[in-house]
């Protein structure tokens, strides 16, 4: 005898944005765009110590048309700058970035003439985690994070639209 | 068949074609002149044994000339010995020959000194950038190179 | 100089595929390149007739800075090399340095050093294999594999103060001794690592899936793994029992008994027998070394070489001017050359350093083991199945980070 049977026949009333947003937040689907060190904390939060599923965002898509999460996991260099865009620009609307580590967010300690300074300079970024590489911690700290974002946003909104 | 000194044996073979020899710290090194490269090269793998390529690397020394240097590491795993091999190569045009033909791994390591230095391997079969991307102009490991010199970037290409 | 530009290999291009062939391509961003490598494939139907592969996607100008920084701040980097076996990096380039130098360490460092390298071996097999057998399917192996990893991790966080990227050793030494209850720790650790892995081998050893997919592909000959200048599991797994460790033993290698194991195949399947036994053989050495280990200091008492205690710092003026020349212009090594191999996770990882005799690296090249594997690759996958390379990219462990540097 569950909660629902105590409503019985009858229904409830919410805002869209909420029932909405509450689907969203815990099922992303995510694209892990990993790329070096930061993969190896990106690996442990996901297996079973951390176990990201807790979260509702264990399951990866490797195909960006299927994904709403962009995980940038790691150093992007100016060869793979147009690959990143090209990924970003596949994933259907709505859609996140989270940068994952120093590097993806700065350039971290490699500041020379092949890497790019913070992917926020080729595609828009939601949640910045700091750390190299993060601890797994911090990675679950950022999803909840990425979760509260996304339950503030609105249905009409046209963020990422352009 | 085994060698006491190899610097020596390598020294009677192609006598003043072997500009210097040291042994620094234990690793017995030759310096070879440009044109006899692949000889001693030929040498050293059929003759005394040393076959593995270990590693093939450029090296810029500006202001001082000749400017560039190829550095490879040999290895004989027979006799577990070492060897160091070095030619020097001027700074306005740094060509070597390929040593394509007698080891494999030398095809990467050669396109890497080319893209890094500008090194030209000679009768290298394909040498092209390995690690830049095509568009990227000059040698980024070369002493002139600014270190955060950035350059335009790309776009995707199909 | 003028050569042109070309990124496809020679008398290749995307539209001449008139005699039945097709191009195909696999990677940068595909879940089995790990991320950063792209294989251009020329298929017959599902049999590959010709691969191009091509690096340069994490190349992160690491030999560059490494002349722009200090002896000691060069460490940090070598973590992020191969970031799955991160003490092996800076012990060996710690070693390169101190022979440059012509010095020593104390005993009790060395076997520090050992200890912390062969748990890094386990960490970067572990990795590999449960990254590759997820790859096929067994995802249960992964977890498993995993799980001890994550336990690894714990120690070396415990020693190092960091889990991936704990830039531990110094010139000279290394930042911290071993803790107290280290060798009940690992002990501990051991033994669920232990378990683990006979887990993993239960379920893979004789599963006839997974040796449907590793057992001869990606095949090897002797020669040609020779003429490749491959090292490492995949070399020994050809055949060759090629061991850095054992070949030219470093730091205190030699008082350990332990075996090289070494397959006869070429094959998928011999290069994970080999991981596997290796990580048995990399706590043999673990457990050694814990008995063996000396008391006493762990850091070079010269004072050009390592940071002098705290407390003469503050306390005279020598310590004091060598603790500020040293942080500022680094230890200053004699100008000359010098190449330090060390066995790397994948194979000999070397590190070549030319000194100016200032406190900076003149150049510094980095022999990383698994970038003659992946110039390798287009030769391992020829003539197999699309569906194979899965199972050869999986076992040649690219690490990205010392493949591209």
């Amino acid at each position: 005898m569950g909660l629902e049977t105590l409503f019985g026949n009858s229904f409830l009333t919410t805002r869209l944005d909420e029932a909405i947003n509450w689907g969203r937040k815990y099922s992303f689907f995510q694209y892990p765009f990993v790329t070096a060190c930061c993969g190896m904390e990106f690996m442990s939060a996901w297996a079973s110590t951390y176990d990201i599923a807790r979260f509702g965002a264990e399951y990866p898509r490797f195909s960006p048309r299927q994904a709403d999460v962009l995980f940038v996991v790691g150093t992007v260099n100016e060869k793979l700058a147009p690959v990143l865009k090209r990924v970003y620009d596949q994933m259907c609307e709505p859609k996140w970035v989270v940068s994952f580590g120093v590097c993806a967010t700065s350039g971290g300690f490699y500041d020379n003439y092949a890497t790019v300074q913070g992917i926020d300079k080729i595609i828009p970024v939601d949640i910045y985690i700091p750390g190299c590489p993060p601890r797994p911690e911090a990675v679950l700290d950022a999803l909840i994070r990425l979760q509260e974002k996304v339950s503030r946003e609105s249905v009409l909104d046209k963020k990422h639209a352009r | 068949m085994p060698v006491e000194n190899i610097l020596e044996t390598l020294k009677a073979k192609l006598g003043g074609k072997v500009a210097e020899t040291h042994a620094f710290r234990g690793d017995d090194t030759a310096v070879i002149a440009p044109e006899a490269w692949l000889e001693a090269a030929a040498f050293l793998k059929d003759e005394l044994g040393f076959d593995f390529l270990m590693d093939l690397c450029g090296a810029d020394y500006l202001p001082r000339e000749p400017r560039f240097e190829v550095v490879c590491h040999l290895y004989n795993s027979k006799t577990n010995a070492r060897l160091r091999l070095k030619a020097r190569l001027p700074g306005a045009r740094p060509e070597l020959d390929s040593l394509t033909g007698l080891w494999l791994s030398a095809d990467w390591f050669e396109r890497e000194a080319w893209d890094m230095y500008g090194v030209d391997f000679k009768g290298h079969p394909d040498l092209r950038r390995l690690l830049m991307y095509d568009s990227f102009e000059g040698h980024p490991l070369r002493k002139d190179y600014p270190l955060k010199a950035r350059q335009p970037r790309i776009d995707h290409a199909d | 100089m003028e050569r042109p530009a070309h990124e496809l290999p020679k008398n290749w291009s995307l539209e001449n595929a008139g005699d039945g062939r097709l191009l195909l391509n696999m990677g940068p961003s595909h879940p089995a390149m790990h991320g950063i490598v792209r294989i251009l494939l020329s298929v017959e139907g599902e049999r590959i007739k010709d691969a191009d592969v091509e690096i340069g996607y994490l190349h992160r100008g690491f030999e560059k800075t490494c002349e722009n920084v200090t002896y000691n701040q060069v460490i940090p980097y070598t973590d992020r090399l191969n970031y799955v076996s991160p003490f092996i990096n800076n012990v060996g380039y710690a070693l390169a340095v101190e022979k440059l130098m012509g010095i020593e360490t104390p005993e009790r460092c060395k076997y520090a050093r050992v200890i912390m390298s062969e748990l890094s071996r386990l960490t970067d097999h572990l990795t590999c294999l449960g990254a590759s057998a997820m790859e096929l399917g067994a995802f249960t192996v992964y977890f498993y594999l995993i799980n001890a990893r994550e336990d690894l991790y714990r120690l070396t966080d415990a020693v190092a103060g960091g889990r991936i990227t704990p830039a531990w050793s110094r010139v000279g030494g290394i930042t911290r001794d071993l803790p107290d209850t280290f060798a009940a720790d690992t002990a501990a650790v051991f033994k669920k690592v232990r378990a683990n892995i006979a887990d993993a081998d239960r379920l893979l050893t004789r599963n006839p899936i997974f040796n449907g997919r590793l057992r001869g592909t990606g095949k090897i000959s002797r020669e040609d793994a020779v003429s490749l200048a491959f090292t490492g599991p995949v070399l020994r797994a050809s055949g060759v029992p090629y061991d850095v460790r054992k070949a030219s033993p470093y730091l205190v290698y030699d008082r350990f008994s332990f075996d090289i194991p070494v397959g006869d195949a070429g094959d998928n399947y011999d290069r994970y027998l080999v991981r596997l036994e290796e990580m048995r053989q990399s706590m043999r050495i673990v457990e050694q070394a814990l008995k063996q280990i000396p008391a006493g200091p762990v850091n070079h008492p010269g004072y050009g070489v390592t940071l002098p205690p705290k407390e003469e710092v503050y306390g005279n003026i020598e310590a004091l001017m060598a603790h500020f020349k040293l942080t500022y212009e680094g230890v200053k090594p004699p100008a000359g050359e010098v190449y330090q191999a060390v066995e790397g996770g994948n194979g000999e990882l070397g590190f070549y350093l030319v000194s100016d005799g200032t406190g900076r690296p003149w150049r510094l090249r980095v022999r990383p083991p698994c970038f003659t594997l992946t110039a390798g690759l287009g030769r391992l996958i020829k003539g197999g199945y699309i569906a194979d390379i899965i199972a050869s990219f999986g076992q040649i462990n690219m690490i990205g980070g010392e493949l591209e540097r």
